[in-house]
């Protein structure tokens, strides 16, 4: 009896000692078939902008480049000098950080400030007034294209830089203030009421007590703010054209322009380079990248 | 005066916020409103003119192609995003070796912009040099892949590639929310004598009721706004097979300057969105209350 | 035989041992409790029992089968957990019935073992109910309940009253001892409070570091703690440790606190080995409630020491004196007056001692 026993025991061990073996590699299996799926499309870019046109033609979308061309990179970042009609990133690269830099700056400002109100100086009905704030998250832009547009046209703003950045600060505001003020929830109040006691002002508090320990917050927000703002084209391709476009709109000018021929090489090196910053951003500070999206992701 | 200003501090840091906001947002959008009840044209005028762009809107087959586009492109990209990033999020929560590696590469296309997205998926999916032909140079001669051009078809590239973006969000997610579980309800179950899939079916997916709901709110709230994915993919193409509410309402207005129709699309585009954020925010906010 | 048998049992997580060479055993009805600080490898050694944890080295056995490699729910165990881990989408009755379902026994049996174990619980009336819509102690009757329609072997709970308030916790404690009382079943119970282990236990092994210190009844942990980390860790305030040395002359067996003159006669004490026992370095053990204000047996030691603090707690004080720099805190009856920094004559009960060597630190 007691050996039957045991000898099941030692059956039921083998059996699930081979189904675990199985389950394992179908995981890895069906977790490695994903990641080629999510890898694919970014393979395809490089090599694809990697090849001449000829080869492009010749081979697959699979297929690896002859050598490391990056003529199409050139081209795609400088033009080919040929003047009028000749459209190349480089400009509008650098107008993107010119919106970028100025929007992150205020809107992350703005919303330390409303986030340190919201939670330390806490006002009868300042529920509601975050609430008021909150609701800006979920706006669908389209419903406020027309009036902006005609704001920033009696601003004379319109077709500018500065009238990006104002749109793209204004619009943030929700989401940063979101931000700071979950995270100064969980700070202690009591440190407040210490400072107060130890006769530390509104903005002394502020500056000397809570902004030295938002490190953590700042770097999600910021890294929020940029990539949203980088990869912005509604308000980009809205309100403004030509010279004064962020880098997402002249892609889109760019990849669409129909010339004689397409360059498939061009386009891709193009939607690298526009996608590089925020890809650096995520592979350096990923983590952050992720807490942000997870806590605050409401934006389309 | 001084003694005012130290007590009311706090209420002018306030302001700036709450008056770009209460402008920006909420003045806006009733500029809007009011705008769709007029007959505006390039320029807005200021005189009511009833419900007649609304009348105008519905009757338009433009927009109710739009809409028809929405409710697919809407089902099917929620339906993929939360199966696929379940899946993964249930594989990943298994002690994988490389998870950190796998993570990182199932959630980088939420760092791309949909311009970058649309114009790498618009290549592989061109039917002349893309995946088609891969297909036919491995030997399936008559492998056809040209959903991009075909008006029947086109919209489903837009899922494809919205998918692409959005699946490993969904991960992200449902892997933060199935690592909030306590150990012991797992432990629990395992005495019990559950087997893993029991373990997720019975016990932890339906602990992820909240995860469900985020997810659901996040990705049709992303739907109803897109818009840059449409135009570096198919532009509303071929024809006007692939238009979506976002794009109809910038044609309009900016193309067609038609904007008080315009604007009457871009109210209806918000109180869509409405509909499903303001349960969502309540619910929220109880749960946040009732800590 | 022996319902629970684990023989040179090893643990390692990396390269940190949380467990080192545990023995352990359990007869058929016992309830051993298992007590130490938190990261003493307890826990670990609970869920290694019940299949949760692999093991590095040393066996496992349940009646007699070695159950090392055995899945948990082929053990025959069931557990209660510190936070319950109830299945919150489940309502009392599936949560109750999950592990029967789950093992395939019938309608009929499930119903009737529902039916049984809910009224002998008094969750009769809850089935229906969410554990969110619980209270606390409901949530642990439920947890019970959870584990007793599997009708185990052996009941495992891992620090379950620990989530409850002081009160409720002593009333789910004097619970789970008449549930045992009339189950009879055998109990392993993983605690690091002290009076919890004591009114519960039947057995309890007291652990630190991965190593069990000593595992005997209650009445052996509390007046012979095999060594200084027992001797400490059991009691509140806990033992006194008086450092000094042991003085043998023509049969007569003394101990002389540092620094101190005075001679303490310990020939009643009842030592492990008596040899060489002359100028041993040793601890002196005496707990507070065996020093007394008056003397009460013939075999009282009178002292005179200062007092330095006392601490009033309602129906005792504990006062701390001063034996040559080293504290020596004692309890006693709220009602007498002892004043602050004067000479106070006190008696030690010297039948009530332990002797442990100073560099072991073993009992001697």
């Amino acid at each position: 009896m007691q050996d039957k026993l045991q000898a099941s025991y030692k059956q039921l061990e083998m059996k699930s000692k081979y189904t675990n073996m199985f389950l394992r590699w179908f995981l890895y299996f069906a977790l490695i078939l994903f990641a080629l799926y999510f890898i694919f499309p970014l393979y395809v870019m490089v090599v694809t902008s990697l090849k001449t046109m000829e080869e492009i033609r010749q081979g697959t979308l699979l297929t690896w480049p002859s050598g490391l061309n990056f003529d199409s990179w050139a081209v795609a970042w400088g033009g080919r000098g040929y003047g009028a009609g000749d459209t190349f990133l480089r400009p509008y690269f650098w107008n993107s950080f010119k919106m970028v830099i100025p929007a992150v700056f205020f809107s992350t400002f703005i919303g330390a400030m409303t986030g340190y109100v919201l939670t330390k100086w806490r006002f009868k009905g300042d529920q509601w007034v975050f609430l008021f704030l909150l609701f800006g998250c979920f706006i669908p832009f389209q419903a406020i294209l027309l009036p902006m547009a005609r704001t920033l046209g009696v601003l004379g703003i319109s077709n500018s830089i500065i009238g990006l950045v104002l749109v793209h600060t204004v619009y943030g505001i929700p989401f940063t203030t979101l931000f700071f003020r979950n995270y100064y929830i969980s700070v202690p109040t009591e440190l407040v009421k210490a400072a107060r006691i130890d006769g530390a002002g509104f903005f002394k508090i502020f500056f000397k007590i809570l902004l030295p320990i938002s490190a953590p917050i700042i770097v999600v927000t910021v890294i929020w703010q940029f990539t949203q703002i980088w990869n912005d084209f509604l308000f980009g391709s809205t309100f403004s054209f030509g010279k004064a476009a962020p880098i997402q709109v002249a892609l889109n000018n760019m990849v669409l322009s129909s010339t004689s021929v397409k360059e498939y090489n061009v386009d891709m090196a193009s939607a690298i380079i526009a996608g590089i910053p925020t890809l650096i951003v995520y592979v350096l500070a990923g983590k952050y990248f992720i807490r942000g999206l997870t806590s605050g992701a409401v934006k389309g | 005066m001084l003694k005012w200003l130290e007590k009311n501090l706090p209420k002018i840091v306030m302001a700036p916020a709450v008056g770009l906001i209460g402008w920006f947002v909420y003045g806006f959008v009733l500029w809007t409103l009011y705008i769709s009840f007029t007959n505006s044209k390039i320029l807005p005028k200021y005189e009511l003119w009833g419900v007649g762009q609304y009348v105008k809107l519905w009757g338009s087959r433009k927009w109710l192609i739009a809409v028809d586009n929405l409710l697919i492109f809407t089902a099917l990209f929620l339906i993929f995003c939360v199966v696929i990033g379940i899946i993964l999020a249930i594989f990943l929560d298994q002690k994988i070796r490389a998870e950190g590696v796998l993570r990182t590469i199932y959630l980088y296309p939420m760092a791309l912009s949909f311009i970058v997205t649309g114009t790498a998926w618009k290549w592989i999916l061109n039917p002349t040099l893309g995946i088609q032909k891969m297909f036919i140079d491995w030997g399936f001669e008559n492998f056809t892949f040209d959903w991009l051009v075909n008006r029947e078809m086109a919209i489903y590239t837009i899922v494809i590639a919205g998918v692409w973006q959005s699946a490993g969000f969904v991960m992200a997610l449902f892997l933060a929310g199935l690592r909030s579980v306590e150990d012991e309800i797992v432990k629990a179950a395992k005495i019990d004598g559950a087997n893993l899939f029991t373990v997720y079916w019975k016990i932890l997916l339906p602990m992820m009721r909240p995860v469900f709901f985020t997810s659901f709110v996040i990705l049709v709230h992303i739907s109803i706004k897109s818009y840059d994915l449409i135009v570096a993919l198919t532009q509303g193409g071929p024809g006007i097979s692939t238009t979506m509410p976002a794009l109809y309402m910038t044609q309009t207005a900016f193309h067609k300057s038609q904007v008080g129709l315009s604007a009457a699309s871009a109210i209806m585009m918000f109180m869509a969105v409405a509909a499903v954020i303001i349960p969502y925010l309540y619910s929220e906010l109880r749960r946040e209350n009732a800590r | 035989m022996k319902t629970l048998r684990i023989e040179e049992l090893s643990k390692n997580f990396g390269s940190t041992e949380v467990l080192r060479k545990i023995n352990l055993e359990i007869d058929e009805g016992n309830f051993l409790v298992l007590l130490g600080p938190s990261g003493c490898g307890k826990s670990t050694l609970l869920n290694i029992i019940a299949g949760l944890e692999t093991i590095n080295e040393g066996n496992v056995h349940i009646d007699d089968y070695n159950v090392s490699k055995v899945e948990p729910k082929d053990r025959n165990i069931a557990m209660v957990f510190q936070s319950y881990a109830l299945y919150p989408s489940m309502n009392v009755r599936e949560n109750m019935i999950f592990g029967l379902k789950q093992a395939k026994v019938s309608k009929e049996k499930i119903e009737e073992q529902l039916e049984k174990v809910s009224r002998f619980l008094q969750v009769d009336a809850l089935l229906e109910r969410k554990p969110s819509q619980l209270s606390g102690g409901q949530r642990q009757r439920v947890a019970i309940g959870r584990a007793l329609v599997r009708e185990p072997r052996i009941f495992l709970f891992d620090e379950p009253l620990s989530n409850l308030d002081a009160k409720l916790r002593v009333e789910m404690r004097r619970e789970i001892k008449k549930l045992h009382q009339q189950l009879k079943t055998t109990v392993v119970y993983v605690t690091h409070d002290q009076t919890e282990a004591m009114s519960l236990g039947t057995n309890i092994a007291i652990m630190n570091h991965g190593v069990i210190q000593q595992n005997d009844t209650p009445e052996n942990i509390y007046n012979k703690p095999s060594n200084t980390f027992v001797a400490d860790f059991i009691g509140s305030p806990s033992m006194n440790l008086i450092k000094g040395n042991l003085k043998e002359s023509s049969n007569k067996i003394s101990f002389i606190a540092n620094g101190s003159n005075v001679e303490i006669p310990i020939n009643g004490y009842n030592f492990n080995e008596k040899s060489n026992l002359n100028n041993k370095e040793v601890f002196f053990g005496i707990r507070p409630e065996h020093i007394f204000f008056k003397k009460s047996n013939e075999s009282d030691f009178e002292i005179t020491l200062k007092a330095d603090l006392s601490e009033y707690i309602g129906h005792e004080q504990i006062m701390t004196f001063n034996y040559e720099n080293q504290e020596v805190l004692a309890k006693f009856p709220s009602t007498i007056k002892i004043e602050l920094e004067k000479n106070t004559n006190l008696f030690f009960d010297l039948t009530q001692i332990s002797l442990f060597d100073a560099k072991t630190e073993e009992r001697i």
